[in-house]
């Protein structure tokens, strides 16, 4: 970080005083603020590289790699099912081994895991943010029964066994619907699903910040001027709160990625052949994979464990960073 | 306080309509919504290999084709009175709470439930007792030694607790403890009543992974609350008023930390006695969150509805418990 005076000896005392009074020192924003606070969090920027890295591997990952569905009998112990070498197959041509009974290369179902996993836990949190942040915004700047209802609304939804719920949806729901079927259906119903059942934790919390922003001077001051209320929502409030929002998108990508994972391991989510990291993990114990070749069930499980703390660690480093109160 | 528990006993009953009304919806018109004919949704309530003939009877006999609003009247109609239902030759009777009749197993559901509730509810309070302490504790230990080697390394456990899935450190303590070293071999459940020892020794690892997952989530809470409080005013001024820093934190600062954990361990606790499901599942442990996953396995609507719905009730009741100890804790929100 640059000091915000550069005191070198040839320069005389009064060139300073210039410096401070004149146009040479611009004011930071609360932007600038917070990216310089960020900057120094180191591990908030390995939490983010993580993320971009991961977000490069799910977008050209799924490209590099072998396929991910072809089977490898020749790699596989007939005896016993499991693979040949150590460490469940790893090999230079295997980096993370391959799966018991099938022969599949780990690597290329870790990857391509990746990409779904990303997908949905990425577009479930933008459906939950757009619908969180409306419902926040209305309930907190009209106030009064649209504000009891949204109130009482996000009550019920919080009410809900989401797990139970979603597993039991998905459970109901017949294999062709919507002109979509097998697994394209699957994709958007776990979006659909996960997303609309995490909007009011974000729709508290932008309620209670429009709230307290609703009395502030500048809106007063908007409303004056005759701006009505869609206006003021838009373009006077909403920009007041891209940080908290920032902030609880960031710590909500996690949840969501651990809640689709957790789908896939029960059975409910992605259908097989297609891989996912929640899948490999419910074979691992369904099958008793777990017991003879540990790194089955290692190898998922640290690629949801990276890709969690990742998006935490950053996530909690851009709070700390906007709202350094709550360090 | 009589008036306030009235007003909350209502709201409750109230807010137990309104979700099991939507519980009902959902299950009832999302699957037409999609295409779902009543026929084939008949098909998910009659048993195995069933001729068209008997799942023509159900669909008559459960009011498919009636309007949702009937259908939901009836339901809540066998919850209170029970309900016969005519399963195959023989006329089944499903007494109050009748929380829908499995055609599958030809058994009500909630005997059903009952059954299974007691492995459920040995798993979350004994995990929810263990977390709310090492949680806590940790979390307070951690904000009063702030930027300390033990606030760091606790808060990186935490860390890594709320970013590990429960059902990945619950295999891989499975994968350890019960099947490389024995320590406890068989994890399975035995009867509180049966054996308190074998029921204890069998639920450390259930209970130690469960209650992980939720300490590191509470002691990360505890932690940020217990810093925000301790730069308040009144902090301050009991520290002015020459009271020891002990009565300081204990009695001024905890109270205000700990209100909002309560809340939302009354929340957490409601939702796992409605079935640990990701545990009780990774452990083989038969409760209701394995019920529930056995149920939508087989397709069995009537216990898919009734194990939500009352997995919804307990969180409902969980909320009306915690509301009540807040009013003892804070007599102002009784207003």
């Amino acid at each position: 970080m640059t000091a915000p005076i550069e005191m070198t000896p040839d320069v005389a005392p009064e060139a300073v005083l210039a410096g401070i009074s004149g146009a040479a020192i611009e004011g930071r924003s609360l932007g600038q603020i917070a990216w310089l606070r960020l900057r120094r969090d180191k591990a908030a920027i390995a939490g983010g590289v993580f993320v971009v890295f991961l977000l490069l591997v799910a977008i050209i990952g799924p490209h590099l790699v072998q396929s991910p569905d072809v089977y490898h009998a020749n790699l596989i112990n007939p005896t016993f099912s499991m693979p040949y070498g150590h460490l469940g197959g790893i090999s230079a041509a295997h980096p993370f081994g391959v799966e018991p009974v099938t022969g599949r290369d780990l690597l290329a179902r870790v990857v391509v895991g990746a990409q779904y996993s990303l997908l949905i836990g990425l577009l479930a949190t933008l459906l939950a943010v757009v619908i969180g942040v409306f419902m926040g915004l209305v309930a907190g700047y009209f106030g009064g029964w649209v504000d009891s209802a949204i109130a009482r609304l996000m009550d019920v939804f919080l009410a809900f066994p989401l797990l139970v719920f979603a597993i039991a949806l998905v459970g109901v729901m017949p294999s062709t619907a919507f002109g979509l079927s097998g697994n394209g259906l699957r994709v958007v119903l776990l979006i659909f699903i996960i997303g609309f059942f995490a909007w009011p934790y974000m729709g508290r919390i932008v309620r209670g910040q429009t709230i307290s922003l609703r009395e502030r001077e500048f809106v007063d001051a908007a409303r004056s001027l005759g701006a009505r209320g869609p206006y003021i929502l838009a373009k006077e409030l909403l920009p007041n709160l891209v940080g908290p929002i920032l902030v609880y998108t960031t710590l909500l990508i996690p949840t969501n990625i651990l809640f689709e994972a957790a789908l896939d391991y029960l059975g409910v989510g992605l259908i097989p052949p297609t891989p996912s990291w929640g899948q490999m993990l419910s074979n691992a114990v369904s099958q008793g994979f777990f017991q003879i070749d540990p790194m089955y069930m290692i190898i998922p499980g640290v690629a949801i464990f990276l890709t969690v703390i990742a998006f935490n660690l950053f996530g909690d480093g851009l709070r700390d960073a906007l709202d350094p109160k709550s360090r | 306080m009589i008036a306030f528990l009235i007003r909350r006993l209502l709201a409750t009953i109230v807010l137990l309509i309104v979700v099991s009304a939507i519980t009902f919806g959902i299950f009832f018109l999302l699957p037409r919504l999609a295409g779902q004919t009543t026929y084939g949704l008949a098909t998910q309530y009659v048993g195995r290999n069933p001729t068209p003939a008997t799942i023509h009877q159900i669909e008559q006999q459960l009011g498919l084709n009636a309007p949702v609003i009937e259908q939901y009247g009836r339901f809540l109609r066998a919850i209170v009175f029970g309900e016969h239902y005519r399963s195959g030759p023989v006329v089944a009777y499903c007494p109050p709470p009748c929380f829908g009749y499995s055609f599958k197993s030809e058994l009500p559901v909630w005997p059903q439930m009952v059954s299974d509730m007691p492995v459920t509810a040995s798993l979350a309070i004994g995990a929810a007792a263990l977390w709310l302490i090492g949680g806590v504790a940790v979390g307070i230990l951690s904000a009063l030694r702030r930027g300390s080697i033990w606030d760091r390394l606790s808060m990186g456990v935490a860390l890594a607790g709320v970013s590990l899935p429960p059902f990945f450190t619950g295999l891989i303590a499975l994968e350890l403890f019960s099947y490389k070293w024995s320590i406890f071999p068989n994890v399975q459940y035995v009867g509180i009543t049966q054996n308190p020892l074998l029921w204890a020794k069998n639920l450390v690892l259930p209970w130690t992974v469960l209650a992980f997952l939720y300490a590191a989530l509470y002691a990360r809470l505890t932690r940020s609350g217990m810093l925000e409080t301790m730069t308040e005013d009144y902090i301050r001024t009991a520290r002015a008023k020459g009271l020891p820093e002990r009565t300081v934190i204990i009695r001024h600062a905890l109270r205000a930390v700990l209100t909002p954990i309560i809340t939302i361990f009354g929340m957490d606790l409601g939702l796992l006695l409605g079935g640990a499901i990701l545990i009780e599942y990774t452990f083989s442990l038969h409760g209701l969150g394995l019920f529930t996953i056995e149920a939508i396995n087989n397709q069995d609507l009537p216990e898919i509805l009734g194990v939500t719905m009352l997995a919804a009730f307990f969180i409902v009741f969980a909320n009306l418990i915690v509301d009540i100890l807040y009013s003892v804790a804070d007599p102002r929100v009784r207003t």
